[in-house]
C-alpha cells in the first residue's frame, strides 16, 4: 500500500527521505564494491520486469478479488538485499512520477516500507535464515512464504506509524493498526504463495541462477547493525529538528491549535502572524478579518476551550469569495500563457 | 485493451509530452526538480484544516500546464485515477473528528469534513506536481539531474536501464497476457497457476535478456563503468525560475491571500 | 571509417575444427573449419539449431570452444586478447533492443567510443559519422524505445560502426524488418567494405550481399562455396530445411501466364 503525500507531515516525509537516501547511498556503495559488472544491466531489466509483472493480475481463488506480484522479495532472492533495494526504489520512483502513486514527499516512506523492510529485514532475517546456503524446494517455499508475510506486516506497520506520526489523518493508532495488519496478513499470504511459486519455477528451470545468488556472499551479507543505527540517528536528528522548527512556526490556520488548547496562540505568538497583522493593519485590506478579535478572545478567556471564533459565516464566506477570485485570476494567467498543445 | 496496454500507452504518452519544446521543457532539469520539491514541501507544510490558503498554489500547475502546452484534462484525470487511497484514509476524518468548527448559515460543518477536504486538495496538488515534473522534463533528464545533484551513480545507472527496458518488458508482458486472454474463455483475471507460469516465463526471458544486454555491452568495450558525454549547463533563467517560484511559495505560505481578498471584497460591498 | 588501419591479415577469420557443447548437453558445434579473407561477404545459412548463433558467439569470445581455435587476424580468440578481438569484430545482434540500452541514440552510439577512451571531440565526430553512414543522424536525440524496428536496426549498426571494426558480424539482420526497411538495409550493407559474416534465413539477402555462403547442418559445415552455385543445389537446401530464394523459384503467376 502506497503512502500518499497528502497524508504525511513534512517532518515525517523528510525523516523517511533522509533514511532512504542514506540507504540508497549505502547500498550503492556496496554495489560498487562488489563490482559485479553483470549486475548493472540485470538490475535495471529486473526492475522493468517487476514493473511489468505488477500489471498482470490473477484471481485469488474463492474470493473474487485479484492480486499481483509484490516484487521486493523476488528481487532480493535473485539479486541480494542491496541491489534489490535499489531496484525496488526505482520501481517506486517511476510509479510515483508517472502514475502519481504515493507522490514525491511520501516516496521516502514508500521506499522504506516496501523496499527496506522487505529486501533488508524480511529477506535477511527471515528468508536467508530459513533457506541457508543450500536451497531445497521445501526451504525455498517456506522461506518465501514467511518472508513475504513478515515483510508485508512490517510494511503495514510502517504505513500506520507514519500516518499516525503525521497527524493528518484522524485515524487513531489502534483502529488503524487493527484495520491494516489483518488485511496485509491476507495480502502477505497470497504474495508469499506467488513469490514461492515463481521462485520455484525459476529454480526448476534454472537452478544455477538461485545457487549463484546464494553463493554470492559479499553482496548478500548485511551489516544490519550499521544500517539500523544510522537510520535511528537520522530519524532523531531530522525528526527532532523538524518538529521543533514546525512547532516554533505555527500553521497557517490555527484551527488545530485552538482545538487542542486555547493557549496555543498565547504560547507561541508566531511572528509571522504578527507581521501579517501589521501588514493587514497598514493596508486596511480586510477590515473584518478576524485575527485581532481572535487574539482578544483567547487572551480574555485562556482556560475556556473556545469555540473557534474566526470561523464564522464571515470569514468562511470571504474565503470562498477570495478563493473563487484567485482561481479565476490563476486561470486567466494560465490562459494568457497558453501555448498550443503539443501535437505528436 | 487490457490493463497493461493502458499503462504502457500511459507511460508512452507522458514520455511524448516530455519531448515538447516549450521554454519550460528546455529549462535545466535540476531547476524543475528543485522547484517541484519546494512546491510539495510548501503544500504539505500547511495545517490540517487548511483549505483556502491552498488555492493560490494552483497557480503553479495551471501556469506550467498552460506555458508548457500540456493537456490539463489528461493530467487531471490521472490524478483522479489514483485518488482512491487518499479518499480511503481521509474519509475516516469526518467520522472521527465530529466537532463542529464551521457554521454556514444553520449548517454546522465538522472539523473532520474540513480536514478531509484539505487532504483531497493537498493530494491533488502534490500528485499533479510530480506528474508535471515528468511531463515537462522526461525521466532520463530527471535521472541526469539526480546524478548531478549527487545521487550515487550505480543507482542512477540502473534507473536509466530500468526506464529503457520498461517499455520492452511492458510490451512483452502485454503480448503474453494477450495471448493468454485469447485462449482462455472465462472472463476476468488469470487463474493462479497460469499466472505463475506466465510470470515465471517472463522472468526467465528477462534474465536471458539481461545476459544478452550484458554481452552487447561487453562487445562494445564495457569495463564496469558507464560513461556519458551529456552535460548540463544551468543558465540564469534556471535560477530565476527557482527564485520566482520560491518567492511565490513563501508568499502563498505566509499570507492567506484568498481570505484577505474575500474580506476586502466583502468590505467594499458593505 | 577506420578499417584498414591494421594490416590486411587482421581481417582474416579462421576457424579450425571447432567443437562446442552447451552445459545442458545440447550439441552446438561439431567440428567446424573455414577461412574468410579480407573484404569477403559470407552468408551463414542453415536450419534452426544448425549452430549459426553458436558460431557467431565464438567469433568474439563470448563462448569459448571446447576444442579447436578461432583466429581473428593475428590473434587467437582467447581471454587475454578479448579486448582487441572485440574491437576488431563488430557484432550486430538479432534483437536491436538488446543492443540499444542507453537513454538516447547519441549516448548509445557514443557508448563504445567512450569505453575506448577517445577524446570528446573525436567521439562526437565518430558518432555523427556513424549515424550519417546509416542515414540516422536525425534520430540523434531520440530514445531508442521511440524508434521503428528499421530505425533500431540502423542505429544498432551505427553503434558498431562507431567502434571502427574491421569485421562485421550480423545475426538475422532482416528478421524483423518491413520490406522497405529490409531493402534499405541491403542497400546499406552493400556499401560496406568490411569483411562481413551474416547469419540469416533470408536467402535473397544472402544472394544480394554475399558472394560466398557457408551452409551449416547439425553443427557441421555441409557446403561452402559461391552463393549462386549452392542455391541451385536443391538437395543441399532441402537437407538444411531451406528453400531456394524466391527470385530463383519459378514464379507461378508468370509461369501460368506463359502457358496461356
Amino acid at each position: 500500500m502506497h503512502m500518499a503525500d497528502a497524508l504525511i507531515s513534512p517532518a515525517v516525509g523528510a525523516t523517511m527521505w533522509t533514511a532512504t537516501a542514506g540507504l540508497i547511498a549505502y547500498s550503492s556503495k556496496k554495489i560498487k564494491q562488489a563490482a559485479d559488472d553483470r549486475k548493472i544491466p540485470l538490475m535495471g531489466v529486473l526492475g522493468a520486469f517487476i514493473f511489468a509483472a505488477q500489471m498482470i493480475n490473477f484471481s485469488i481463488p474463492g474470493t473474487g478479488s485479484s492480486g499481483h506480484l509484490g516484487g521486493g522479495m523476488i528481487l532480493a532472492i535473485l539479486l541480494g538485499p542491496y541491489a534489490a533495494f535499489l531496484v525496488m526504489a526505482s520501481v517506486l520512483i517511476v510509479q510515483a512520477l508517472f502514475f502519481g502513486d504515493g507522490g514525491l514527499l511520501a516516496l521516502g516512506c514508500n521506499i522504506f516500507n516496501m523496499g527496506f523492510l522487505s529486501c533488508f529485514i524480511a529477506y535477511s532475517l527471515v528468508y536467508r535464515k530459513i533457506v541457508g546456503d543450500k536451497p531445497t524446494q521445501g526451504k525455498i517455499v517456506a522461506g518465501s512464504l514467511a518472508a513475504a508475510i513478515i515483510g508485508l506486516q512490517l510494511g503495514a506497520l510502517g504505513v500506520v506509524l507514519e500516518t499516525v506520526f503525521s497527524g493528518i489523518s484522524e485515524l487513531p493508532f489502534r483502529t488503524f493498526l487493527l484495520l491494516m495488519q489483518p488485511i496485509h496478513l491476507a495480502i502477505g499470504i497470497v504474495e508469499g504463495m506467488v513469490t514461492a511459486a515463481v521462485v520455484m519455477f525459476v529454480y526448476q528451470a534454472r537452478p544455477e541462477i538461485l545457487n549463484a545468488v546464494s553463493s554470492f556472499k559479499p553482496i548478500g551479507r548485511l551489516d544490519l547493525k550499521k544500517v539500523i543505527v544510522g537510520f535511528l540517528l537520522a530519524a532523531i536528528f531530522i525528526g527532532g529538528g523538524l518538529s521543533w522548527f514546525a512547532s516554533s512556526h505555527p500553521d497557517g490556520l490555527e484551527w488545530a491549535m485552538f482545538k487542542t488548547s486555547g493557549k496555543a496562540e498565547l504560547d507561541s505568538p508566531g511572528q509571522l502572524h504578527t507581521a501579517l497583522a501589521a501588514v493587514q493593519d497598514k493596508t486596511a485590506f480586510m477590515p473584518d478579518y478576524g485575527f485581532k478579535n481572535t487574539e482578544a478572545a483567547s487572551i480574555s478567556e485562556p482556560e475556556v476551550k473556545p469555540v473557534w471564533p474566526a470561523i464564522d459565516l464571515g470569514t468562511s464566506l470571504s474565503g470562498l469569495i477570495g478563493g473563487g477570485l484567485i482561481f479565476l485570476i490563476i486561470f486567466l494567467i494560465g490562459f494568457g500563457f497558453r501555448r498550443r498543445e503539443v501535437t505528436t | 485493451m487490457n490493463n497493461i496496454g493502458k499503462n504502457y500507452f500511459d507511460i508512452g504518452y507522458m514520455d511524448t509530452l516530455a519531448q515538447g519544446d516549450s521554454w519550460l521543457h528546455q529549462l535545466d532539469p535540476r531547476a524543475k526538480l528543485i522547484t517541484t520539491l519546494l512546491f510539495i514541501i510548501a503544500v504539505v507544510s500547511f495545517g490540517k484544516y487548511t483549505i483556502w490558503a491552498f488555492i493560490p498554489f494552483f497557480l503553479y500547475p495551471v501556469f506550467l500546464i498552460a506555458a508548457g502546452g500540456l493537456p490539463g484534462g489528461y493530467l487531471f484525470k490521472k490524478v483522479l485515477l489514483v485518488s482512491p487511497f487518499a479518499i480511503l484514509l481521509g474519509i475516516f476524518n469526518p467520522l472521527i473528528d465530529r466537532e463542529i468548527i464551521l457554521h454556514i448559515g444553520t449548517i454546522g460543518i465538522s472539523g473532520g469534513w474540513i480536514s478531509f477536504l484539505s487532504v483531497l486538495i493537498r493530494f491533488v496538488l502534490t500528485v499533479i506536481g510530480a506528474l508535471l515534473l515528468v511531463a515537462l522534463t522526461g525521466f532520463n533528464s530527471v535521472c541526469e539531474a539526480l546524478r548531478k545533484l549527487g545521487v550515487p551513480k550505480p543507482f542512477v545507472i540502473q534507473l536509466m536501464f530500468f526506464y529503457r527496458y520498461l517499455f520492452v518488458l511492458t510490451d512483452e508482458a502485454q503480448r503474453m497476457e494477450r495471448a493468454r486472454a485469447l485462449r482462455s474463455f472465462h472472463s476476468g483475471f488469470m487463474k493462479y497457476r497460469t499466472f505463475v507460469s506466465v510470470i515465471g516465463y517472463l522472468l526467465l526471458r528477462t534474465l536471458d535478456r539481461a545476459e544478452r544486454i550484458y554481452y552487447a555491452m561487453c562487445c562494445r568495450g564495457f569495463d564496469g563503468q558507464i560513461h556519458r558525454l551529456t552535460s548540463l549547463k544551468s543558465r540564469s533563467r534556471d535560477f530565476s525560475f527557482i527564485s520566482v517560484w520560491l518567492i511565490l511559495f513563501i508568499v502563498f505560505r505566509i499570507y492567506n491571500i484568498p481570505e484577505a481578498l474575500g474580506a476586502w471584497v466583502m468590505g467594499c460591498l458593505g | 571509417m577506420g578499417y584498414g588501419v591494421f594490416g590486411m591479415s587482421h581481417h582474416i577469420v579462421e576457424a579450425s575444427d571447432l567443437y562446442y557443447t552447451y552445459p545442458d548437453g545440447t550439441m552446438g558445434l561439431n567440428g567446424i573449419s573455414f577461412r574468410i579473407t579480407h573484404g569477403e561477404s559470407v552468408a551463414l545459412v542453415g536450419e534452426n539449431g544448425a549452430g549459426k548463433s553458436t558460431l557467431l558467439l565464438h567469433l568474439n569470445g563470448y563462448l569459448s570452444a571446447a576444442q579447436g581455435t578461432i583466429r581473428i587476424g593475428d590473434y587467437p580468440v582467447a581471454k587475454k586478447n578479448l579486448d582487441s578481438v572485440r574491437r576488431c569484430v563488430g557484432m550486430v545482434f538479432q534483437n536491436s533492443d538488446d543492443q540499444l540500452f542507453m537513454p538516447t541514440v547519441f549516448d548509445d552510439v557514443a557508448f563504445g567510443p567512450l569505453n575506448l577512451g577517445l577524446e570528446k571531440q573525436d567521439i562526437e565526430q565518430k558518432v555523427v559519422q556513424a549515424l550519417e553512414t546509416v542515414n540516422a543522424l536525425h534520430l540523434k536525440h531520440r530514445p531508442p524505445y521511440r524508434l521503428s524496428q528499421g530505425e533500431k536496426k540502423s542505429v544498432a549498426i551505427a553503434t558498431v560502426l562507431a567502434m571502427s571494426p574491421d569485421i562485421l558480424v550480423m545475426d538475422e539482420p532482416t528478421s524483423s524488418l518491413d520490406p522497405t526497411s529490409r531493402k534499405r538495409l541491403i542497400g546499406l550493407l552493400k556499401t560496406f567494405k568490411h569483411t562481413k559474416i551474416i547469419a540469416t534465413h533470408d536467402l535473397d539477402l544472402a544472394m544480394d550481399v554475399c558472394e560466398r555462403t557457408i551452409v551449416l547442418h547439425q553443427g557441421k559445415v555441409t557446403a561452402d562455396g559461391p552463393t549462386m552455385e549452392l542455391f541451385q543445389d536443391e538437395n543441399l537446401l532441402h537437407q538444411s530445411s531451406l528453400e531456394k530464394p524466391l527470385r530463383m523459384q519459378q514464379c507461378p503467376v508468370c509461369a501460368a501466364a506463359k502457358k496461356r
